[in-house]
């Protein structure tokens, strides 16, 4: 019998003479016995705490993917960078941790102003004006984004590059079931977006991915003026990561920015909780989805911040609402605003031209490997995509047992065919390279490759 | 039996230090400081010049921050020190749940065998998270009687809209294209929008006078055309649907489905299980219902159970456990796709398997008996001050009222709340739900002690008394906190939602 409760026998025994009780069960005397579950629950009793966590080790054990079994060349929205003790011990703090949502901002400053200075990072990663407080992560910010160009436009055609992360395509499309949309997909070749034969009439969003998820540094121009000729918005999903050295959504046009946060403090944790960047033209600001923090004075004319442009919201708008997001991501918010705060200026670009010097050194070394060849030619920045002359996964397989995460099958990332890869898509493979990856263990990816393709 | 209330149950010795205001970490920055410190990695040392085509290229650094670590630690420690939490005292904020957040289960997500794993590795290579994921899955359909369930939803509105989702294939795969959707009018807000964005149009059914759904005026508005309920058991005021499987047969006869909104199931944790009540598909709050922490406002988790009939329409991949006893990822045959962009927010999924796996059978029928005592005995206690609004037995939270304040002193609920902050308790939830006049909201939960409350209805008499000495003191209130009321109005007026805002006020 392992709980948290605090209640004594007696005390219980006290609260129920109060109420006038006998039973606990007398509680739930006005619950149809129809449908009153008897015997209880079919599940084991309660274990200790050590009793758990020697469950937990058992699955802990079976993680052979885990950082200290395996050197980690998967990207793909999720990224092995430093986080540092610092990051980890401010992010930790309970009165981050176990706080609720910011209702009553008087005793909410700690939250509010950390967010207050996260909507100024992610405001100046993106080059737009006005950022949110956070959505749950890339894929679902991009559904939002949809939904304000939706708004925006009266229209429902979303023309999305195939260069976009496979998961973010799928949830758009899964969503689309409910909203209406047309989600049309715009095929790449050799790696980039294939515009050309593209009907963009009536379109509500064009949406590009930069650098896409191939790795591929795509010119944006096209596709701004595509969507901006037609009278739509530009929608375009960053790595916030490469944000620090590329030109910002904001230099190539983009009306949304959506992102992945995770790189900023969130360790992989199995894909989640992880981060939705979004931010947006002051054009867009009543349709902006979810919470955003404002900056006013208390009764005192103190600085104060609040969560402000409620009217937007759910719990007032109802069936009316910009979205139904409640629960955001507020502590991977917070968590980046003190990540960010260390890397700072100076850090920020450093670690963005680390993963990019990696990278670059990486494919040098691997072009020279027999039975590996590029994908595209075009400029990459911190990942890249290469073909194999067999199948990824294999591949994959044979370079764990060598310690090594070789990256992504795109195969399985696309869950099957795409038009991103349209040919041989099996054999294809990505490759990311962040700044903790040291040149020894590139050059061991290199020779665990070569032993993998080579058998 | 007398109830004294003990030393500690107030946070009233919080904040450490008056109230001046913090500088944002971009007015403490210094040009020239750095706090980063990265791994030395011996990779060639390409310049940005040969790495990026220059059209690409930003002419400038992004500006953060410069600050040194020391004042980094210094600024969000002290933000910190500005911050009301669970860890602090009791957060009886009425449907949020705010239980304690065990420790222990913090450190299970910690554990770097977990959390350095990424996402997209193969599957043979994370066989420990796969079962995990299942164990946690088989678990919350024993819990809530369904047979099986989706992880993937990253809170309890992805899960509403998740569930329409699944309302809508479910229908469209009989051929069968449907329009409305019907929710109570004592609805959290989130139910309407997701409807309104799951393709379906809302129609509110009334609350009698007792706070439950009014069955004659939802009996009229069945037909055809419903594709299904949204119903929150027990209600968003706090009350059992006692009519609840009247409600299931006329829905199902109409060929409508039934959701259970899973906001407040920690009050029937092994006593009342969704399935039985007739309800096809069941979100989870994890954060409210198992104790995961609440971030600050995320991240949560709502994990969609269905009953038989919908499993096929599920979101995939899902971890599956085979045959052989491996595990791997299976895309339900008529899957609706994917709602997350991975795999749900597992650590948060982590987290609250192992509250359950603490908890137990036994454990978790305590949980919700302790916490619908506690909720009685709040509103028993307070029914002089605060009468609750509909007056009979509640689940896990109650709703009061501050309507006899407002009509003799012109005191009203939200004064109160903001009074209790001075006090050192958080303040219930005010003015939800909409259709009680001056509604405070309470869900002490389970792991608050009864001295704790005593604290707590002791603080509200001294607020009521206060009402009628001196009234206007409660609408200056709180002074005491780090920052006094906050003008709403006037953030919302001027917006000023970055440091570079062009309004914006110097310290």
């Amino acid at each position: 019998m392992a709980d948290y409760l605090p209640h004594t026998r007696e005390d219980v025994e006290g609260m129920l003479a109060f109420l006038g009780l006998g039973s606990l069960d007398d509680l739930f005397a006005h619950i149809p016995e129809a449908v009153r579950l008897s015997g209880g629950l079919d599940m084991p009793e309660g274990m200790s705490e050590p009793d758990v966590a020697a469950q937990f080790s058992r699955y802990t054990g079976a993680n052979r993917a885990k950082a200290s079994m395996m050197t980690c060349f998967a990207g793909g929205g999720a990224y092995d960078h430093e986080v540092p003790a610092v990051v980890k011990m401010l992010g930790a703090r309970s009165e981050f941790v176990t706080a609720y949502t910011p209702y009553q901002p008087e005793v909410a400053q700690g939250v509010l102003q950390a967010i207050f200075e996260y909507q100024t990072m992610v405001s100046r990663l993106s080059g737009l004006p006005i950022p949110n407080a956070s959505l749950y992560d890339a894929a679902t910010a991009l559904v939002e984004g949809l939904n304000m160009a939706h708004g925006a436009t009266g229209r429902s055609k979303m023309l999305i590059s195939a260069g976009v992360h496979p998961h973010w395509r799928a949830a758009a499309k899964t969503f689309a079931r409910g909203t209406g949309h047309e989600v049309v997909e715009v095929a790449l070749r050799e790696g980039v977006t294939d515009w050309s034969s593209v009907d963009a009439t009536g379109v509500a969003a064009v949406v590009a991915a930069y650098p896409n998820y191939l790795g591929v540094l795509e010119d944006m121009t096209v596709a701004e003026q595509l969507a901006h000729e037609n009278q739509g918005l530009f929608i375009m999903g960053c790595d916030p990561v490469a944000a620090g050295v590329l030109k910002t959504a904001g230099q190539w046009g983009a009306d949304i920015f959506v992102g992945e946060g995770q790189p900023f403090g969130t360790p992989l944790a199995f894909g989640g909780p992880y981060l939705g960047l979004f931010a947006c033209t002051t054009e867009q600001i009543r349709r902006l989805p979810g919470r955003i923090v404002g900056e006013t004075v208390d009764s005192n004319e103190r600085r104060s911040f609040v969560t402000t442009l409620r009217a937007r919201e759910q719990d007032i708008r109802r069936e009316k609402a910009t979205s139904n997001i409640c629960s955001n991501q507020t502590l991977m918010a917070v968590t980046a605003a003190i990540q960010l705060g260390w890397l700072g200026t100076q850090g920020l670009r450093e670690v963005a031209i680390r993963c990019a010097q990696g990278a670059h050194y990486l494919y040098a070394e691997l072009m020279t490997v027999d039975g590996v060849s590029a994908v595209s030619n075009q400029p990459f920045f911190r990942e890249f995509a290469i073909r194999l002359n067999r199948d990824a996964s294999e591949v994959l397989s044979s370079m764990a047992h060598d310690g090594v995460l070789g990256g992504l099958s795109v195969s399985a990332l696309c869950e099957g065919d795409d038009q991103s890869v349209p040919e041989e898509i099996s054999k294809v493979m990505i490759v990311t390279v962040t700044e903790r990856r040291t040149r020894e263990e590139i050059d061991h990816y290199v020779d665990a490759l070569r032993k993998a393709v080579s058998q | 039996m007398t109830t004294r209330s003990q030393p500690g149950a107030r946070a009233a010795s919080a904040p450490l230090l008056g109230h001046a205001t913090e500088p944002t970490i971009f007015e403490m920055s210094v040009p020239g400081r750095s706090a980063f410190q990265l791994r030395s990695t011996g990779v060639p040392p390409l310049s940005l010049e040969d790495l990026v085509p220059e059209h690409h290229r930003n002419g400038h650094a992004i500006d953060i921050a410069e600050v040194s670590e020391r004042d980094l630690v210094g600024h969000f420690t002290r933000l910190s020190h500005r911050q009301f939490s669970v860890d602090l005292g009791m957060y009886p904020l009425g449907s949020c749940t705010m239980k304690y957040n065990p420790k222990f289960c913090d450190a299970v997500a910690a554990d770097p065998g977990l959390n350095s794993v990424h996402p997209g590795a193969p599957a043979e290579l994370t066989q420990g998270w796969l079962e995990l994921l299942v164990s946690l899955e088989e678990k919350l359909c024993v819990i809530t009687g369904m047979a099986e369930a989706t992880l993937q939803p990253a809170a309890g509105a992805a899960g509403e809209l998740t569930g329409l989702l699944l309302m809508r294939a479910y229908h469209s795969a009989q051929g069968d294209a449907r329009r409305r959707v019907l929710i109570p009018d004592s609805a959290h807000g989130t139910n309407p929008a997701s409807v309104t964005l799951g393709g379906y149009e809302v129609t509110t059914i009334p609350s009698t006078s007792e706070g439950l759904v009014d069955l004659v005026a939802l009996k009229a508005a069945l037909g055809p055309d419903v594709a299904g309920i949204m119903l929150t058991n027990p209600n968003t005021v706090g009350l059992f649907e006692e009519d609840i499987l009247e409600i299931a047969e006329s829905v199902h006869d109409v060929g409508g489905l039934l959701y259970y909104d899973g906001a407040n199931l920690n009050a029937i944790l092994g006593v009342v299980r969704p399935g039985d009540m007739g309800f096809d598909i069941v979100h989870m709050n994890l954060h409210k219902t198992f104790a995961t922490p609440h971030g600050g406002g995320g991240p949560g988790a709502g994990p969609v159970a269905v009953s038989k009939r919908l499993v096929e329409f599920l979101p995939g991949p899902k971890a599956t456990r085979l045959a052989n006893g491996t595990f791997d990822w299976v895309r339900p045959a008529r899957s609706i796709g994917r709602v997350h962009g991975w795999h749900g927010n597992a650590m948060v999924l982590a987290r609250a398997l192992s509250y359950i796996d603490v908890h137990g059978a036994d454990g978790l029928e305590r949980v919700a008996k302790h916490a619908v005592l506690n909720a009685n005995w709040l509103r028993h206690r307070l029914r002089d001050t605060l009468p609750a609004a509909y007056d009979r037995t509640c689940m896990h939270e109650c709703v009061l009222t501050a309507t006899p304040l407002k009509t003799r002193f012109g005191v009203r609920g939200l004064d109160v709340a903001k009074a209790l902050l001075e006090e050192g308790f958080h303040s219930p939830t005010v003015y939800f739900p909409l259709i009680v006049d001056e509604a405070m909201m309470f869900e002490p939960t389970e792991t608050e002690s009864v001295q704790t409350m005593e604290a707590l209805a002791e603080a509200i008499e001294r607020i009521a008394q206060r009402a009628i000495d001196d009234p206007q003191s409660l609408h200056r209130a709180p002074q005491t906190t780090p920052v006094s009321r906050v003008d709403e109005a006037r953030a919302a007026r001027h917006l000023i939602a970055t440091e570079d805002a062009a309004q914006r006020m110097s310290l």
